[in-house]
C-alpha cells in the first residue's frame, strides 16, 4: 500500500512533467497544425540557462525566472525565424522544418556549450525530502506537482477569460473564421509559441531538478514521450494533451513498479502496447480536439 | 448610388480550375444585392475572395474608395466589412458570449463595444438568454443568428452573407430573411449568396446571376423577377 501511494506520487509528479510538455506542444499544432520537435531544444535552453546562473551563484528563484524567460523568448524567435516562412506550407513541410531546427541547436549546443553532460548546481531543499502521514517524498516531486497545477490552473484561467486566450481556441477551431473576426494570425501564433515556451521553461526546471545535469541530447526523450501523450490524448486536444500526458506517467511509473524483474527489459514495449491499444479502441485519442468533429460536419 | 464596394474583372482560381473568370460588379451604399445561380456558379468563391479567404487571381476589388484586392482577412472586419460564411461555422467549443466577444475583437473602443453587444443582443434576445452555452449545442437557426450577430459585433458598413437560410426550417428563413430587410433600414448594406430564388428576388434591389464563373444576367429584382431570365440560367436556356 505504502509502495502504491510513493509511486502514485512519482506518477503525478513525472505524467505532470509529460502534460506541460505535451500541452505546449499541442497549442502550437491546434493552431498551426505544426508538431514542434525542437520543443525538447527549448527544454535544453532552459536547462543551460539554469546551469550557468547556477554557476554565477544567483538565486534559485531568479535562476528559475530567467529559465522560463529565456524559454518563452527562445519559442517566440523560433517562430518568428523558422516556422513563420513555412506557415501555410503542407505539413510535412513544417515537420521537417521543425527537425531542422531541433537539430541545428543540438550541434550549437555540442560545438559552443559542450558535448558531455554538464552538472547544474540546485539548492540543497530540492534533495531533501519530507515525510508526510508514514511515507517519505521528495522535494522535488511534490514542487513537481505544485508546478504543474499552477501552470495548469493558469492555463485553463487563461484560455477561458482572457480574450487572447479565447481567440486562440477560436483559431484552432477555425482559423479562416477568426481572421475574418479580425483576430491576426501573426499575434495568435506567436502567442501560441510564447505559451507553449512558457511550458517547456516549466518542465525544464522540474525535469533539471530531478537530474541535476543537461546536456545537448536532454530535451529529446521527454518531447518524444510528450508527442506520445499528445497522441494519446488526442493530437491538438489540450485537455487531451494533459489527459495523455498524465496517463503516460503513471503508465510509466506503475509499470517500472510492479512489473516482475524478469519482465522488467520488455517495460516499454510494454507501455507502448498499451498506448496503441488505447489508440485502437479511440483512434482520435482520449479527448478528441475540436476541429475535428468540425470536419466531419 | 455611390458604389461601396467595386470588384472589376474579379478572378479567383484553385489550382488548374478557374472558378471566377472575370466578375464585375457593384454594391451601392444601402443596397440589397443577391448573386444567385447554380452549383458551382462561383458565387462563394466570389465573396470568399472579396473576405481575403481565398487569394484573388486577377483583377481588382474596392471599398468605400480603397483598393483591398490583396489585403489580408483580418484587416477586413475593421475596415467595416464581413463575411458571414456558408455552414455558419460558429465556434462550436466556445459559449455563445465568448463568439460575440470574438466578433468585436479588433475593435478598442469600450463606447462602441457596449454599443455592439446592446445592439446584437437586442436583436437577438435569444443569444442573450443562451449566452453562457456552447455554441456547438444551439440549434441550426440558433447558430446562424450567432454567425450573423458574431458578424454585427464590429459593426459593418457592408455584411455579405454566404447560403444564409441554406438548412434552416421555413419559418427560420423567413426570420432570416426579415432580418436582412431590418438591417438594411438601420443602414447596412448587404451582398446575399442564395439559393432561394424566389425570396431573394422579392429582398433584393439587383441581382446578379452567375454561371460558369461568368455574370450571365444582371438587372433589377423587379425586372428580373417578371422576365424569367433568372429560371433561364438555371435551367440551361437561353
Amino acid at each position: 500500500m505504502e509502495i502504491l501511494l510513493q509511486q502514485t506520487v512519482n506518477a503525478f509528479a513525472l505524467g505532470g512533467t509529460y502534460a506541460l510538455l505535451a500541452l505546449g506542444l499541442a497549442i502550437v499544432f491546434s493552431i498551426m497544425g505544426l508538431i514542434n520537435f525542437a520543443h525538447g531544444e527549448l527544454m535544453t535552453i532552459g536547462g543551460y540557462v539554469l546551469m550557468y546562473c547556477g554557476l554565477a551563484g544567483l538565486p534559485f528563484a531568479l535562476t528559475v525566472g530567467l529559465a522560463i524567460l529565456s524559454t518563452t523568448l527562445a519559442a517566440m524567435l523560433m517562430e518568428r525565424i523558422a516556422f513563420r516562412p513555412v506557415r501555410n506550407a503542407s505539413g510535412a513541410t513544417m515537420l521537417i522544418t521543425s527537425f531542422a531546427v531541433s537539430m541545428i541547436l543540438q550541434v550549437l549546443f555540442q560545438n559552443f556549450i559542450s558535448v558531455r553532460s554538464q552538472p547544474v548546481l540546485l539548492p540543497q531543499l530540492l534533495s531533501d525530502s519530507v515525510r508526510v502521514g508514514g511515507f517519505i517524498i521528495g522535494v522535488n516531486k511534490l514542487l513537481a506537482i505544485a508546478a504543474t497545477v499552477v501552470m495548469l490552473v493558469f492555463l485553463d484561467w487563461f484560455m477561458k477569460h482572457q480574450k487572447t486566450g479565447i481567440a486562440m481556441r477560436a483559431a484552432a477551431e477555425d482559423f479562416a473564421v477568426a481572421r475574418l473576426m479580425g483576430i491576426r494570425a501573426n499575434s495568435v501564433i506567436a502567442g501560441a509559441f510564447a505559451l507553449s515556451g512558457l511550458l517547456a521553461g516549466v518542465a525544464a526546471v522540474l525535469w533539471v531538478s530531478q537530474r541535476a545535469s543537461v546536456d545537448p541530447l536532454m530535451g529529446f526523450t521527454p518531447v518524444l514521450k510528450a508527442f506520445i501523450a499528445a497522441i494519446l490524448g488526442g493530437l491538438g486536444s489540450l485537455r487531451g494533451a494533459v489527459a495523455g500526458g498524465f496517463a503516460l506517467g503513471f503508465i510509466e511509473i506503475y509499470l517500472a513498479a510492479f512489473l516482475p524483474a524478469a519482465w522488467q527489459e520488455f517495460r516499454d514495449p510494454i507501455g507502448l502496447g498499451i498506448v496503441v491499444g488505447v489508440l485502437l479502441l479511440r483512434p482520435n485519442g482520449l479527448i478528441p480536439a475540436a476541429s475535428l468533429k468540425a470536419q466531419k460536419v | 448610388m455611390t458604389p461601396l464596394l467595386t470588384s472589376s474583372s474579379l478572378q479567383v482560381r484553385y489550382g488548374p480550375v478557374e472558378a471566377v473568370r472575370g466578375v464585375d460588379f457593384e454594391i451601392g451604399e444601402g443596397e440589397i444585392v443577391a448573386f444567385l445561380g447554380a452549383n458551382g456558379a462561383g458565387k462563394s468563391s466570389t465573396l470568399n475572395a472579396l473576405v481575403g479567404l481565398v487569394p484573388v487571381a486577377g483583377g481588382k476589388v474596392a471599398f468605400a474608395g480603397k483598393d483591398i484586392t490583396d489585403a489580408p482577412a483580418e484587416t477586413l472586419a475593421p475596415a467595416g466589412i464581413t463575411l458571414v460564411p456558408e455552414g455558419r461555422r460558429v465556434f462550436g467549443t466556445l459559449s455563445v458570449a465568448d463568439n460575440l466577444k470574438m466578433g468585436v475583437y479588433a475593435i478598442r473602443d469600450k463606447e462602441r463595444i457596449a454599443a455592439a453587444w446592446d445592439r446584437v443582443y437586442s436583436l437577438f434576445p435569444i443569444l442573450f438568454e443562451r449566452r453562457e452555452q456552447f455554441a456547438g449545442t444551439l440549434s441550426g437557426g440558433q447558430q446562424q443568428m450567432l454567425a450573423i450577430g458574431r458578424a454585427l459585433m464590429c459593426e459593418p458598413r457592408l455584411l455579405l452573407l454566404d447560403e444564409p437560410s441554406l438548412g434552416l426550417a421555413p419559418k427560420i428563413v423567413d426570420q432570416v430573411f426579415e432580418l436582412m430587410e431590418t438591417l438594411r433600414r438601420q443602414g447596412v448594406t448587404l451582398g446575399v449568396v442564395e439559393q432561394n430564388v424566389a425570396r431573394s428576388l422579392e429582398i433584393a434591389d439587383r441581382v446578379y446571376v452567375l454561371a460558369g464563373g461568368r455574370i450571365a444576367t444582371q438587372g433589377s429584382a423587379a425586372e428580373l423577377a417578371t422576365s424569367g431570365q433568372v429560371q433561364n440560367v438555371y435551367l440551361g436556356g437561353e
